[in-house]
């Protein structure tokens, strides 16, 4: 499956490529419309008028005598202060990521090179955990939270970010180390080593397209998330989606929408760089290694 | 805009504050939930200059605020000491018992406060308002003058109305109005409900009553104003609504008094802004009473707080409302109920509510649960799956059971 | 593994779990089964700015101490799973009864809110699924087979359905597909319909709903399949080739079944997370022609006098369906654990 095998005809060069353009405009066409949009007033980009003056910006002309405009992100970073939000995405993805790969990662392992059956109950149990909608989770956490004066602080949310996505992250991990073969581990340990200097040295590292994996959802997760950050923190702790909510206004009122939509984009932009940075973890498998003793 | 209002609002109190330097308290522990649209923004501002020396203040305005006020107040002490509510959601915090009453703080620091201003149960105080809002028409004063039609005072001129502008060509659905499912249509049935004369309850108890013929006309009413709408009225909320009304596609509408600012904001085309006029609520059914509800926000003071850290909430939060931070920016942003406000051009509509004796909305331990049952339960009869009294009888079936969990019944 | 070093490399995420969700499951559970207090109602003068109203309000006093002594509220066993907002077997068996046929009593069903919500989450679980690994293979194989440069780009570009916060995203896919916006008016183009809605309809709701989860969920399979088959082994590739195997053959016979346990895992978590549908509802404001279980949920628990053990009831219906409809998968994966001797 590599791309250096003997050459494909080209028909099928083709039909990939063609393939990919396609799917490439369905992912990211809305992406990049939104980036266009953020330079343009809410009249224009959410017309209900007629849509391609999100194109050509009449309102925004309009307003601002020209057709771009830097209100959005002016708005949403130097008045209303969006750096802080991002910091605390910062800190509550880092902590979150780390905290959910470490003990997952044992966990995961440890499930997959189990033979006993309990090992099923538990990956069964944990997937009746996950069963049960976050929603219900977080109102019930607040009476005790409150009690406890934990409530609204950066900590209490990594923990809940971290207990929530665990069942998810669990199976994951398990279902990536079956695809890794026993036999790498349990030659190590015919050759002397106790199971965790196995894992150490011959599980690690062939582990990391897996781990890369599990740690970009965990890392999403904690991203976006919303039914926990919106309701466990308080106002200056606030991480970006929440802060980008409150920007877009309630029922009974208008916020500044064009505010959320530069956010947005101002968001997506760690993630790019994030992703490319990790593209050669999430390539770095079996198919470099050696595959058996 | 708004927001930039809002900061240049903080700007200016701040600036203010350095002048009047604390509020009289030299400690305690304020910290205000409440909703986040501008004008409670501009009273947690307010609050915040209270902030310093053995003084904290916090405040967390946000829309989910429904959702942690009552357990966050429920602890002992109590994370917020101050709920910013409105007449419905007040009931939640009585309900749950959660709300100290006001009197003797009032009697020492509320001289500035009118007597309307105050919420009471029984006599005691449990809390104060500062701000009112209602739903009232909406209307274009070009297409109207254009086709010579007065502006509507009752939903039968406002269905003639927009027969005539649809015949005439110029918009294809002339009526706006905000009937998402949920919260927004409830919303809309009580007030057609309480235009036709219709009474919700069974006077003193619990017991549901709105399958009748009030209930009935009332949801006909509704029907029959949903066909002169955008055809996906039922996804539009007051938001969807008010884009709809600035792109210039719809011509009369009811809508809510603190909407209508925005739909005059510059980014609006001026063809739309300068046309857009308001007018009272309409009635209906020859009814005398509007089909309208009148609203108020106010705030409460937690009951699980020692005394200081009530007083001082009092305090911070009478700083917050006081008449002097009513200025060119903040008396626009709603129809303030504090002592010294001067109506703004915008808030006509709402005290032509006022004047016709506009029903207020019901403050009942269980008008919220009829509420969420009608916006789920109306929603058939609106895309014509059913008729209008099996739409009625699910309504009051999803209340009762409702309301037996929370032991009303 | 033995025992003694499978608690330790288990210990710290057993806790999180049994902290975090473990205890608050069991509290929700005996939430279900207790109902608050009944009320005392007592008439009360209550003014406002409006003026003043004689109206019912709550007398705490009333039931303070019956509240101090029970805490959780009074036991109603299954009474709220029951009731009309949930199972509603009382109104099921009077609608079989009086059924004038069986269509009858599948529309009477969809009167009340659990079968309506039942209705539309398991159509969007029994479509989305297996679209979304179908789609999730197709674009992980033709990525992975992308020069090396072009990968890094197109995995950026292909994640994006799923990690723009569905918050915002909602917001402006909603109005592209409004009858004037972009793909709402390009439709109407294409079907020559200018009275064309996305939005009006129950059934056209539906497909927008469908087609707007497999666009987000697809990334997901896609990304899991393509870190799979970077552990695609070499040497059984290269043998398959030896053995005169086409490529479609290669990726049926030695890909797929490597892929087998990401394949179940996928399978599993988007039956789960679709079973749970509901941002998409809240988002596209669905909810007057579809609504979800996690729906019903939120609904309850966001209004302004708040339904929870109601919410608790719907919770405990939402994991027995999952398990439910789990239990194929789950059968797999217990075979994988008890290989045939």
């Amino acid at each position: 499956m590599t791309s250096n095998q003997i050459k494909r005809p080209l028909g099928l060069q083709l039909l990939i490529y063609g393939f990919v353009l396609l799917w490439f405009i369905l992912a990211a066409f809305p992406f990049f419309w939104t980036m266009w949009g953020s330079f343009k007033v809410e009249l224009d980009f959410f017309s209900k008028g007629d849509w391609t003056h999100a194109i050509s910006g009449v309102r925004t002309q309009a307003v601002y005598g020209e057709s771009f405009t830097g209100a959005g992100y002016e708005g949403a970073w130097i008045q209303e202060e969006f750096w802080r939000a991002f910091n605390n995405t910062a800190i509550v993805c880092f902590f979150t990521v780390l905290t959910s790969l470490t003990i997952a990662t044992l966990g995961g392992y440890a499930l997959s090179r189990s033979g006993f059956r309990y090992s099923f109950w538990l990956l069964i149990i944990a997937l009746v955990f996950r069963a049960l909608p976050p929603i219900t989770l977080v109102s019930g956490y607040l009476l005790p939270f409150y009690e406890w004066n934990v409530w609204g602080l950066l900590p209490t949310t990594i923990i809940v970010l971290v207990a929530i996505n665990q069942p998810f992250t669990l199976w994951m991990l398990h279902s990536f180390f079956q695809t890794i073969p026993k036999e790498l581990d349990e030659s190590a340990k015919v050759d002397g080593c106790t199971q965790f200097q196995a894992f150490k040295h011959v599980i690690i590292p062939v582990m990391w397209p897996g781990v890369i994996t599990a740690g970009l959802f965990s890392f999403l997760l904690a991203y976006n998330d919303f039914a926990v950050t919106a309701v466990l923190l308080n106002q200056d702790n606030q991480t970006m989606v929440p802060k980008i909510a409150s920007f877009m206004g309630t029922t009974q009122t208008e916020g500044n929408v064009m505010f959320a939509v530069a956010a947005v984009v101002s968001a997506i932009i760690p993630l790019f760089l994030l992703v490319l940075f990790f593209q050669r973890q999430l390539v770095s498998g079996l198919t470099a290694g050696a595959v058996k003793g | 805009m708004f927001l930039r209002k809002i900061a240049t609002v903080v700007a200016l109190t701040t600036l203010a504050s350095s002048v009047w330097a604390g509020c009289g308290i030299s400690e305690g522990r304020v910290s205000i939930v409440g909703n986040e649209f501008p004008a409670i923004q501009t009273v947690g501002a307010g609050a915040m200059e209270c902030a310093g020396g053995g003084v904290t203040v916090e405040k967390n305005l946000t829309a989910d605020h429904q959702k942690i006020n009552v357990p966050g107040m429920q602890g002992n002490p109590a994370e917020f000491t101050t709920a910013i509510v409105a007449n419905s959601s007040i009931v939640a915090l009585m309900n749950n018992d959660v709300i100290r009453p006001l009197d003797d703080l009032v009697a020492k620091h509320g001289q500035g406060l009118k007597k309307s201003q105050l919420i009471t149960v029984n006599g005691n105080i449990m809390g104060v308002a500062f701000m009112a809002n209602a739903q009232h028409l909406v209307f274009r004063t070009d297409i109207l003058d254009q086709l010579g039609i007065a502006p509507p005072t009752t939903y039968e001129e406002m269905l003639v109305a927009a027969a005539n502008i649809r015949a005439s060509g110029l918009m294809d659905n002339p009526v706006g109005g905000a009937y998402k499912a949920g919260w927004n249509l409830a919303e809309e049935f009580v007030n057609m409900y309480i235009g036709q004369g219709g009474q919700f309850f069974e006077p003193g108890s619990a017991k549901i009553a709105v399958n009748n013929q009030h209930g009935v006309d009332a949801l006909h009413m509704m029907r029959a104003l949903s066909n002169f709408m955008n055809p996906d009225f039922l996804t539009h909320d007051s938001n969807a609504t008010s884009a709809e009304w600035k792109a210039g596609n719809v011509a009369i509408m009811n809508m809510w008094g603190s909407r209508v600012g925005p739909l005059k904001s510059d980014e609006v085309d001026p063809a739309v802004a300068n046309n857009t006029d308001i007018a009272g609520p309409m009635t209906v059914g020859g009814g005398s009473t509007p089909a309208s509800t009148l609203w108020w926000d106010g705030w409460t003071v937690s009951k699980n707080i020692s005394d200081a850290d009530a007083e001082a909430t009092f305090i911070a939060m009478m700083h917050a409302i006081r008449p002097e931070m009513l200025n060119d920016e903040t008396s626009p942003l709603a129809v303030w109920l504090i002592d010294g406000y001067q109506p703004t051009d915008a808030a006509k509509g709402v005290f032509a509510a006022a004047a016709m004796g506009t029903t207020p909305y019901p403050m009942l331990p269980y008008a919220g649960l009829m509420h969420s049952a009608a916006g789920a339960e109306l929603v058939d009869f609106m895309q014509g799956k059913e008729t209008a009294s099996q739409a009625l009888a699910d309504l009051e079936a999803a209340y009762t059971t409702a309301a037996k969990e929370k032991g009303y019944l | 593994m033995n025992h003694k070093t499978f608690f330790w490399f288990f210990f710290p995420t057993a806790l999180a779990m049994i902290l975090f969700i473990a205890l608050p499951l069991t509290s929700i559970v005996s939430q279900s089964f207790h109902a608050p207090h009944e009320e005392v109602l007592l008439v009360a003068e209550i003014c406002d700015p409006f003026g003043c109203e004689t109206e019912s309000t709550i007398d705490h006093q009333a039931t303070e101490q019956l509240k101090q002594d029970k805490p959780l509220g009074r036991w109603v066993g299954f009474e709220i799973y029951a009731d009309r907002q949930h199972l509603a077997f009382k109104e099921v068996a009077q609608f079989w009864q009086s059924r004038p046929s069986f269509t009858g009593f599948i529309s009477s069903l969809n009167n009340l809110p659990f079968y309506r919500a039942m209705g539309f989450t398991l159509t969007y679980v029994i479509v989305v699924t297996p679209l979304v690994i179908l789609f999730g293979l197709i674009i992980a194989l033709a990525v992975n087979s992308l020069h090396r440069h072009l990968k890094g780009l197109m995995v950026f570009f292909s994640l994006l359905p799923m990690i723009v916060t569905p918050l915002v995203g909602s917001l402006i896919l909603f109005w592209m597909i409004d009858a004037r916006g972009i793909i709402g008016s390009g439709l109407q183009e294409i079907f020559s319909d200018p009275n064309l809605s996305l939005k009006a309809s129950t059934g056209l709701t539906w497909i927008t709903l469908i087609v707007y989860g497999v666009w987000h969920s697809a990334p997901f399979a896609f990304i899991v399949f393509y870190a799979g088959l970077q552990t695609v082994p070499k040497e059984t590739l290269e043998s398959a080739m030896i053995d005169g195997a086409t490529r479609f053959q290669q990726v049926i016979h030695v890909v797929v079944p490597h892929l087998a346990p990401l394949v179940a895992f996928v399978a599993l978590i988007q039956l789960m997370d679709n079973f749970r549908v509901f941002e998409p509802i809240v988002g596209f404001s669905a909810e007057a022609h579809a609504t979800s279980l996690s729906w019903i949920i939120w609904n309850d628990i966001g209004q302004e006098i708040r339904l929870l053990s109601s919410a608790a009831t719907t919770s405990v219906l939402t994991i027995i369906g999952v398990v439910i409809l789990l239990t194929p998968v789950l059968i797999r994966t217990w075979r994988e654990f008890n290989p045939e001797k």
